[in-house]
């Protein structure tokens, strides 16, 4: 075949890390130091880890302002806040929780791991992936900016409408929440863009669908929900702006509005975002609890369509947190036989878990702790759940404490039990150090004892009646002694996260050396030295399984088809990586990855200034924000040579370099 | 607290006044002798003692199935949660043979799908019979057996509920506030509706949720198949007050609700004389723009109707007992009371407070 002008058939090559090739990708893939880098970085590994560090402040926020309530919560008729304060704490701590924390947690792993599980240098599109952490970060802080002049959201995470509009709330409160929504909706969508087209097109050779890590089909199926379902929330929040300040009547019965289209907005969205915050951290235990079993996972083509089919099943079942709204009994039955019957592929995964553990011979890590008692907090979140969906019974369940529960074995159970163990999974390959186990068991059994004793008792609160999102209670109605537990549980599992943040303090100092493969895993990852070096792997990778580093022990490939990992592609003429097929991970074009950039940041703040306009109604900042985004917009565009694909002689066969 | 220790009237009359808050200063005998003052056939069911917005246990045709679903489903959860902490903990510590850290071979791949294949087919089982029952509670419930005897509208406010007794013919009709009344045994109509934001209707020992929202009506029903004083709570975030939105729902034998309701129509005795009429007056001038006294000159709606106010056994939407004191206290502040009520702090000329207290002692 005649090759093309700008056509360029790469070299393949045996090279290590030691070798003269990694020496030049390192010197091609170098940040620059001090604050340049900090500001222009596009590398993923960074912005995983600054998604990773930033959602954990926020968490630490939501924790504080979950505590002051606990406070408030302890005993009855307290009267340490006051109703309003009480309001803004419970709306910031659920917006904390679920849309700073679980949902960017999530893509700090996914950002820090795809390319090094897929094979690949970077995600496809790096610069989009700085812009996705700034606008996430500027919509954060946006958001947190109505504390300082005393107005945070507060009419709940899922501020239904009217108490939400403007008549019932006139302060900015819902203004910060409803334009820092659409702000941090834009992170999302081109986040989970980011991570569709990576799946697709940046897997090394070889690395067809079913051999992708369960926590990649995890990140693809979130981030396939979110590009269809964020545009929901970003129009209901719209919508809802639009009544505030623009005077139209679209949630207002008044003028023809509904109040119900907000929920219904609201929650096709909320509930796949729901799923969208536990499946990818359900496949951190599917690639994590694997290797401490020492067995490859039970039924991983069931735990992936598990995976894919709870999504499925997830976009059709919003209406179960409206039973109570007045519906036809007919539309009730519908959703709720579809939301008892959601069970059935988390039953899949629990068994497939339970399995690989009876069928492994675990070896008794902080991770394993975290990942095998994650399996009983998912069941109890899980059936929890299935109560609700039942219609009749969530008629007394719904808005009262036992759905408080509920909702926080499935946040904590099973978002932060697998985020805590997947950092005792992979800080070894992200730092390089091995996290202390000793101070890991009392890390683990603090949070383990402090956040059943804090959430366990809100079952029983809530089957005695307790309704959510009451500032205090009376003496007399049972509940007092219920609420002091989960006060005295909550401060024991803050105390679990703080010995969680001192494990990472002091071991990023003096934690054992790691090497490449501490734990000796199966995936790609714990190929790389740790920590990895910026451009990743020396040569592409080929891949022939779903353990390439397990294929000698586990003898399932024949040993000259095994999985190539120092043999492959070499791509150095500036930033590249190889492009392959969606399906078959063939190799297809040589992808020029683009250097580190100012512009995402420069994008990300005039965003954030249209957006202050808009809080603050001023049409000049609004006009000079849009204006700086068309400026930055123009220099994103704007051609680089660089990056243009420049022909060279094709190389026909494997040469050391 | 210790009501229940106070005096029972009558063989069947238990403790109602848990629901009543506590504050110190008041005596839960006042309370509790206000409460006996209504008839006798108020039982209330003891056993439920201070868990009486727990739905367990709970009254009535509606509640009964509901009550059963609930327990089931509770008991296949702790069921599944106590079969998977088992098989849980015999895969961690099941004996294994020496060499325990050797990556399990190929041969070993399949041997664990079993599981898979068992522990679904059985949860499939469980969910389908889950469904199924849910369904059939659900056919249960969504209607009564019976026509309801009765039809009631309930009006959501910031933070209190509004009673509008339908009937036949219109001057039957009356409202009320806080503390709704039915005839035990038969089914009772409930219409809702809201006046400002949502709010959730929920008596839990009768029925479920069903929210009032704006611009639309929704019907629920509810049926006491005891006689009683039934608490219940606005469940859906309401603003600020949402905790201090309690209501109570009062069951009683036909016969004393018709009483109650002859007495509840009737406008408010205004015959009194010297201190109460120039009570009256500042009522009229102080709290009229809000609050109604049928067959006076008070006739605001913005607040509860307060013609038979003495009547009810609490005050605030459930959150003090209707004692003098706490009234006094209460319309003194408010807002100390209850933060961020609607109902402002009104500066009382000396005496006033006094006078417009003695009056609303007379609307009985």
């Amino acid at each position: 075949m005649a090759l093309r002008q700008d056509y360029r058939v790469p070299a393949i090559a045996v090279a290590g890390y030691d070798s003269p090739l990694a020496t030049r990708l390192e010197a091609i893939w170098r940040t620059p130091p001090g604050w340049r880098g900090v500001l222009s970085s596009v590398d993923h590994k960074t912005i995983g880890i600054r998604y990773f560090v930033t959602a954990f402040a926020f968490l630490i926020l939501g924790g504080l302002e979950a505590l002051a309530m606990r406070l408030q919560l302890a005993g009855p008729q307290l009267r340490l806040l006051t109703p309003e304060q009480y309001d803004q704490l419970f709306t910031m701590h659920g917006i904390s929780m679920i849309f700073l924390y679980a949902g960017p947690v999530l893509s700090g792993f996914s950002n820090y791991l795809w390319p090094l599980l897929l094979g690949s240098r970077d995600m496809a599109f790096p610069r989009v992936n700085a812009l996705s952490y700034w606008t996430y970060l500027f919509a954060g802080l946006f958001i947190y900016a109505s504390f300082l002049v005393g107005a945070a959201p507060n009419a709940g995470w899922f501020n239904y409408v009217p108490i939400a509009s403007r008549e019932f709330n006139p302060g900015p409160n819902i203004d910060f929440y409803a334009l820092g929504m659409i702000f941090l909706g834009f992170s999302t969508t081109v986040g989970s863009v980011n991570f569709i087209v990576t799946l697709l097109r940046t897997r090394a050779p070889g690395m067809s669908l079913n051999r992708l890590p369960i926590l990649v089909w995890g990140t693809m199926t979130a981030s396939i929900a979110n590009v269809l379902v964020v545009p929901c929330v970003s129009l209901a929040f719209l919508l809802l702006w639009f009544d505030r300040q623009l005077g139209t009547q679209f949630f207002d019965p008044r003028g023809g509005g509904q109040p119900l289209l907000w929920q219904h907005l609201f929650w096709m969205f909320g509930h796949p975002w729901v799923y969208a915050v536990v499946l990818p951290a359900m496949g951190i235990v599917s690639d994590g609890l694997p290797t401490f079993c020492r067995r490859p996972l039970v039924g991983y083509t069931l735990v992936a369509l598990s995976t894919v089919g709870t999504m499925a099943l997830g976009f059709g079942v919003w209406l179960h947190h409206m039973f109570a709204t007045g519906l036809p009994a007919m539309a009730l039955s519908f959703f709720s036989g579809a939301s008892i019957i959601i069970a059935l592929p988390s039953a899949v995964a629990v068994f497939a878990w339970l399995a690989t553990i009876a069928s492994g011979r675990p070896v008794f890590t902080t991770a394993f702790l975290f990942f095998s008692s994650f399996i009983v907090l998912f069941v109890i979140g899980g059936v929890s759940g299935f109560m609700t969906a039942s219609v009749p019974v969530d008629w007394q369940l719904t808005q009262t404490y036992f759905v408080v529960a509920h909702l926080h074995y499935v946040l904590i159970g099973i978002n932060v039990f697998p985020v805590a163990g997947g950092i005792y999974y992979w800080f070894p390959k992200v730092t390089g150090r091995l996290l202390d186990e000793r101070l890991g068991r009392w890390n683990f059994w603090t949070m383990f004892v402090g956040f059943n004793a804090a959430f366990f008792p809100m079952h029983i609160a809530g089957l005695m009646g307790m309704p959510r999102r009451i500032y205090t209670y009376p003496a007399n109605v049972g509940w007092s002694a219920v609420n002091l537990i989960t006060s005295i549980g909550s401060l024991a599992f803050a105390v679990g996260i703080l010995l969680l943040l001192l494990n990472i303090a002091v071991s990023l100092r003096r934690g054992a050396r790691a090497g490449a493969n501490p734990w000796d895993a199966p995936t790609l990852e714990w190929s790389t030295p740790s920590p990895p070096p910026q451009y990743n792997f020396v040569v592409i990778p080929t891949i022939a399984s779903r353990h390439p580093l397990w294929e000698e022990q586990l003898g399932e490939v024949e040993p000259q088809r095994r999985s190539r990992l120092d043999q492959g592609y070499v791509l150095d003429q500036g930033r590249e990586t190889l492009g392959t097929t969606a399906l078959d991970a063939e190799p297809d074009v040589i992808l020029k990855m683009p250097s580190d950039s100012y512009v995402p940041l420069a994008f990300a703040l005039a965003m954030t200034v249209s957006f202050v306009g808009l809080l603050i109604q001023h049409p000049v900042v609004a006009c000079v924000g849009v204006f700086l985004l068309a400026a930055a917009l123009v220099a994103w565009l704007w051609p680089e040579r660089q990056l243009a694909q420049t022909a060279a002689e094709p190389i026909e066969e494997a040469q050391h370099v | 607290m210790s009501f229940r220790t106070g005096s029972r009237t009558c063989k069947d009359s238990f403790s109602p006044v848990n629901g009543s808050f506590a504050f110190r200063g008041v005596t839960p005998t006042l309370c509790f002798a206000l409460l006996n003052a209504i008839p006798c056939a108020r039982a209330f069911s003891a056993e439920r003692g201070a868990n009486e917005m727990g739905y367990l246990s709970g009254f009535g045709s509606r509640a009964h199935p509901v009550v059963a679903l609930t327990w089931g489903l509770l008991a296949i959860s702790l069921a599944v949660v106590a079969i998977v902490i088992g098989l849980l903990l015999f895969g961690v510590f099941r004996r294994r043979p020496p060499g325990a850290t050797a990556i399990a071979r190929p041969q070993r791949l399949g041997d664990g799908l079993m599981w898979v294949y068992v522990g679904t087919g059985v949860s499939t089982l469980t969910l389908f019979i889950a469904a199924f029952w849910t369904m059939r509670v659900l056919a249960a419930v969504v209607r009564p057996s019976a026509a309801p005897v009765l039809t009631l509208d309930i009006v959501g406010h910031q933070w209190w509920w509004e009673a509008r007794y339908s009937g036949d013919p219109a001057s039957n009709i009356f409202t009320t506030a806080n503390e709704i009344h039915i005839p035990v045994g038969a089914p009772v109509r409930v219409r809702l509706m809201s006046e400002d934001v949502i709010h959730s209707f929920w008596i839990p020992a009768l029925s479920g949720k069903t929210d009032l929202i704006p611009g639309q009506t929704n019907e629920t029903w509810i049926e006491a198949d005891r006689a009683g004083i039934y608490r219940g709570q606005c469940s859906e975030f309401c603003g600020d007050q949402h905790a201090g939105m309690a209501m109570y729902v009062v069951a009683q034998p036909p016969e004393d609700f018709e009483l109650w309701r002859k007495q509840q129509i009737a406008p408010a005795n205004l015959s009194g004389e010297g201190a109460v009429v120039d009570g009256q007056q500042a009522f009229d001038l102080r709290c009229g723009a809000c609050h109604t006294v049928r067959g006076g000159g008070a006739g605001g709606i913005a607040g509860p109707d307060l013609t038979h106010l003495m009547s009810r056994a609490n005050i605030a939407a459930g959150l003090l007992p209707n004692t003098p004191g706490y009234l006094s206290a209460w319309i003194a502040d408010p807002q100390r009371l209850k933060p961020g009520t609607l109902m402002p702090r009104v500066v009382l000329a000396a005496g006033e407070l006094q006078a417009i207290g003695g009056f609303l002692q007379t609307l009985k």
